[in-house]
């Protein structure tokens, strides 16, 4: 269990009048402090820490988020970001002494501009309502992680979300022109622009994926990009996961870059498809799902090269999916795959490490052993492309030594994932859950340097503490 | 940079950084010095170079990485990735001819620090966005690393996107790993001649904005179309949208787009051609600049370039875009008022912009990138103080004092 900090015994003392100073910056009803009201700020997408924050505050603009912060510096007083409240690794876990600051009514769409194919807009707005604001002329915004109905574009700013198509078109950092925003001390600014090439320092880069350690962001100016003419799925099944494995090698190695290459082992086939009735194959133990684009013959071009591959691997079977509505079908059951884990085991935890592909016949081996040695189950999902593990760790709640279980094997994969080469986190940030093991990524002089470039945007460390770094960073995080 | 440091370790990088540092006196932080024509010149009396530090120290084609320390030439690590039929995502250019760099290749630190990219950046991203992982060393002489050599990582603070455009005033690269992937079978161009600025960057928008995966374009005026030998026979302005693919998707894709835009005296260029072409809009090849002359990259959005090409030709200044508009090269007399210029052409159309070349006095003279407001100046203090605490490492090189 990771430790929360002690809060500031002065801060909570001072908690009315820190209230009451913020009452006038902003709507009356955007200012909760009643305990019930905050109740619903107490968790994220990593529900198994909870802790109801001092206050939330809910500004309606840009300028008021600079009036907030401006507050909370001159009093000390700490600050959490927090967009839809989908983080999975507690980005957005609220501290007894902090101030949230909900950036959900910041859910305008400023600017569409297809000529120059870029959007701005407020970091409330949804993932999917970025898409979906630029459907109409066929163009989409490229990221999509898989809580993209309801996650923020400023939360996947902050961690620099990926998504099942990052293999084609990057993740958030590549697919973003510009940033609004607010420093620690309530200073506005703008981050680039509508260009492409920044001059100077290249703070947009840094500031994706900094997870609220640096600045609040209220505005986002991302990359739209126009649909290709079509796309298509396809499944191949396999009779391990050494095989499935140097399937993907071969088909990274042919010159075929697919838009998507998903892999799952066999408890997640099981498990989506009970869920889902996508057709998956019961019989396999592993199974790919590779996505391509392009006119209909393209299509047909290159799923037949990918087949040819897949029969150097003696697949179960193959299903090249005929139409749109079969295609949706293939992506419903792994779109759907944390629902259909949920039927099974209430809780899990959804691990995030990354694996050079090479390593990943190796790697699940040594999964399944650590599952067997400590009695969890396990289901594997992941986007094989790019080596982006997502093991789901099946526990139960109710038992707090099953928990423990379940963290521990965890953080056993996520150092397996660093040993064999690869990270701590692909997708989902280091937040609270992997804080402590940024040791094993990174030497003391390295995190004492990404500390020092923290205390350069926020010299009191009030933006989101006890996040990223290890807690016994000494005095700066006190 | 003859008479200078050239480490063959990471290790002795280090320690003449550390014994700069300690003695306070700055470095000259360079590889083969063929960008030293870029930005403000740098005054040290020490200088360090990469050169010797060299060697690929990874390369998996199947799993898209390539590991190479800061002085491996340029040239060796895309002919070896050529052998496995891979390239370099972000298409760098090759400005040696225009910097009159000395005759020595560029270096993959050099592209990393100085994040140039070529065509292929408006559809594919810049030389940053393909760093996966880092190794420097900052100004308190410490080897660092960040990112890794996976395709995927948001573990810790993304120091890579910090080093990359740093041009050396951060901390000294030692190794880059980048995302690499496979080059295209072939290569085709729709060239569209005649249309003016405005009529020529909206038909890059039309390509760029349509199902076909356009991965180049360009609009060159008459007098640069004169420049490229390919182009030289058409006689006036050409409007050019690269599709890269399998061949038979680069024939189907670029006659689409010919028929998307409607445009009958559209011309396709085969592969030969065709790479020639972009090379030379790679290059700035087609730029007129005279001997004397200052260059300029300007950044703006893509609808904005033709605005400032007719802003700044009351100044004699002259160029071409690439990047669907959106990048202006700019060649024109190596003044003062001419360089004032060019910053408020690009300054009224929001953008950014980089001197590019120039001679030592006007790029001591002018900003040679915009100034940053008062807040975010700040910060840039701060970072680098944070990371070059002595103020050694290529002092002066972006603005003036730090």
């Amino acid at each position: 269990m990771i430790q929360l900090p002690e809060p500031k015994q002065d801060v909570l003392a001072r908690r009315d009048d820190i209230v009451a100073g913020l009452r006038p910056l902003l709507a009356e009803e955007a200012v909760i402090a009643e305990p019930n009201l905050l109740r619903p700020y107490e968790t994220d997408g990593l529900t198994a820490y909870r802790q109801v924050p001092l206050a939330v505050v809910l500004p309606d603009t840009t300028e008021q988020v600079a009036a907030v912060m401006r507050f909370c510096h001159q009093n000390g007083v700490r600050v959490v970001p927090r967009g839809a409240g989908t983080s999975l690794s507690g980005g957005a876990l609220p501290l007894a002494d902090a101030v949230v600051v909900g950036l959900m009514r910041l859910n305008r769409i400023l600017d569409i501009d297809y000529a120059n194919r870029c959007a701005t807009v407020q970091a409330g707005v949804t993932n999917i309502g970025i898409t979906n604001a630029v459907a109409e002329r066929g163009f989409f915004y490229a990221p999509d992680p898989s809580s993209q109905l309801a996650c923020m574009i400023g939360g996947n700013v902050s961690m620099n979300s990926g998504g099942a198509h990052c293999l084609k078109y990057g993740v958030t950092a590549n697919n973003l022109l510009g940033l609004k925003i607010v420093t620690v001390d309530g200073e506005i600014i703008d981050i680039g622009g509508a260009h492409l090439d920044a001059a100077g320092y290249d703070w947009l880069g840094l500031l994706t994926g900094s997870e609220g350690q640096l600045a609040l962001i209220t505005e986002v100016t991302v990359r739209i990009l126009r649909g290709p003419e079509g796309a298509r799925a396809m499944l191949a099944a396999f009779r391990s996961n050494e095989i499935a494995g140097a399937c993907v090698a071969d088909i990274m190695a042919s010159g075929i870059i697919p838009v998507a290459l998903e892999f799952m082992d066999k408890p997640a086939i099981h498990a989506c498809e009970e869920f889902a009735h996508a057709g998956y194959p019961l019989d396999a133990e592993a199974m790919l799902i590779i996505e391509v684009e392009g006119s209909a013959v393209e299509q047909d071009e290159l799923l037949t090269r990918i087949r040819e591959i897949c029969n150097r691997h003696d697949p179960i079977s193959m299903k090249v999916s005929q139409s749109a509505a079969e295609s949706l079908a293939i992506w419903k059951g792994r779109k759907g795959a944390f629902g259909a884990i949920g039927r099974i085991s209430p809780d899990y935890l959804c691990m995030d490490g990354v694996i050079p592909t090479s390593k990943l016949p190796d790697v699940l081996r040594r999964i399944g052993e650590m599952s067997d040695a400590c009695g969890l189950k396990v289901a594997n999902i992941f986007h094989a492309g790019d080596g982006n593990l997502h093991p789901l760790i099946m526990f139960d709640a109710n038992d707090a030594e099953s928990f423990h279980r379940a963290e521990q094997f965890g953080a056993d994969v996520l150092k397996l994932c660093v040993e064999v080469g690869g990270c701590l986190t692909g997708e989902h940030g280091v937040g609270v859950e992997k804080r402590e093991l940024m040791p094993v990524q990174f030497a003391a002089h390295e995190l004492e340097q990404q500390r020092r470039i923290k205390t350069a945007f926020d010299p009191g460390w009030l933006l989101n503490p006890h996040k990223v770094f290890p807690l016994q960073a000494g005095a700066s995080v006190a | 940079m003859t008479n200078g440091q050239t480490p063959l370790l990471e290790s002795a990088i280090a320690a003449a950084i550390a014994d700069a540092a300690s003695a306070g006196e700055p470095l000259l932080i360079a590889g083969n010095g063929t960008k030293l024509g870029m930005l403000r010149p740098v005054q040290a009396a020490r200088s360090i170079s990469t050169r010797d530090h060299t060697g690929i120290t990874l390369y998996s084609p199947q799993e898209l990485i390539v590991s190479a320390r800061a002085g491996t030439p340029l040239q060796e690590l895309e002919a070896t990735l050529a052998e496995q039929g891979q390239h370099m995502i972000s298409e760098p250019p090759d400005l040696s001819a225009l910097l009159r760099a000395p005759d020595r290749p560029q270096t993959i630190g050099g592209i990393v620090a100085t994040n140039l990219s070529g065509p292929r950046r408006v559809a594919w991203g810049a030389t940053r966005d393909h760093v996966l992982g880092i190794r420097a060393v900052t100004g308190w002489g410490e080897i660092i690393h960040s990112g890794g050599r996976v395709l995927k990582n948001v573990t810790g603070l993304d120091l890579c996107k910090l080093l990359s455009g740093s041009h050396g005033t951060l901390g000294m690269i030692t190794e880059a790993t980048l995302k690499v992937l496979p080059a295209p079978e072939a290569t085709g161009t729709l060239l569209l001649p005649g249309l003016d600025a405005t009529a020529g960057v909206a038909a890059l928008a039309a390509g760029l904005g349509s199902p076909f995966s356009v991965s180049a374009a360009a609009w060159l005026p008459a007098e640069c179309a004169a420049r490229v030998a390919d182009l030289a026979p058409l006689g006036c302005s050409a409007a050019l949208l690269r599709i890269e693919d399998f061949a038979r998707s680069v024939t189907y894709r670029t006659e689409k787009l010919r028929q998307t835009l409607a445009f009958s005296q559209g011309e396709i260029l085969d592969d030969a051609t065709s790479r020639a072409v972009w090379r030379a809009v790679r290059d700035a090849v087609p730029l007129p600049a005279a001997p004397t002359d200052a260059v300029w990259r300007v950044s703006v959005r893509p609808s904005a370039g033709p605005g400032v090409l007719s802003a700044v030709a009351a100044a004699s200044v002259r160029g071409y875009l690439d990047w669907g508009g959106g990048l202006v090269w700019l060649a024109g007399p190596a003044e003062t008022a001419t360089h004032a210029a060019v910053e408020a052409a690009a300054r009224a159309a929001h953008g950014t912009w980089m001197l590019l070349r120039a001679p030592e006095s006007l790029r001591t003279a002018v900003r040679v990138v915009p100034p940053e407001p008062p807040p975010l100046a700040a910060i840039t203090r701060r970072v680098k103080a944070a990371l070059d605490p002595r103020g050694v490492l290529n002092p002066g090189r972006l603005y003036a004092g730090l």
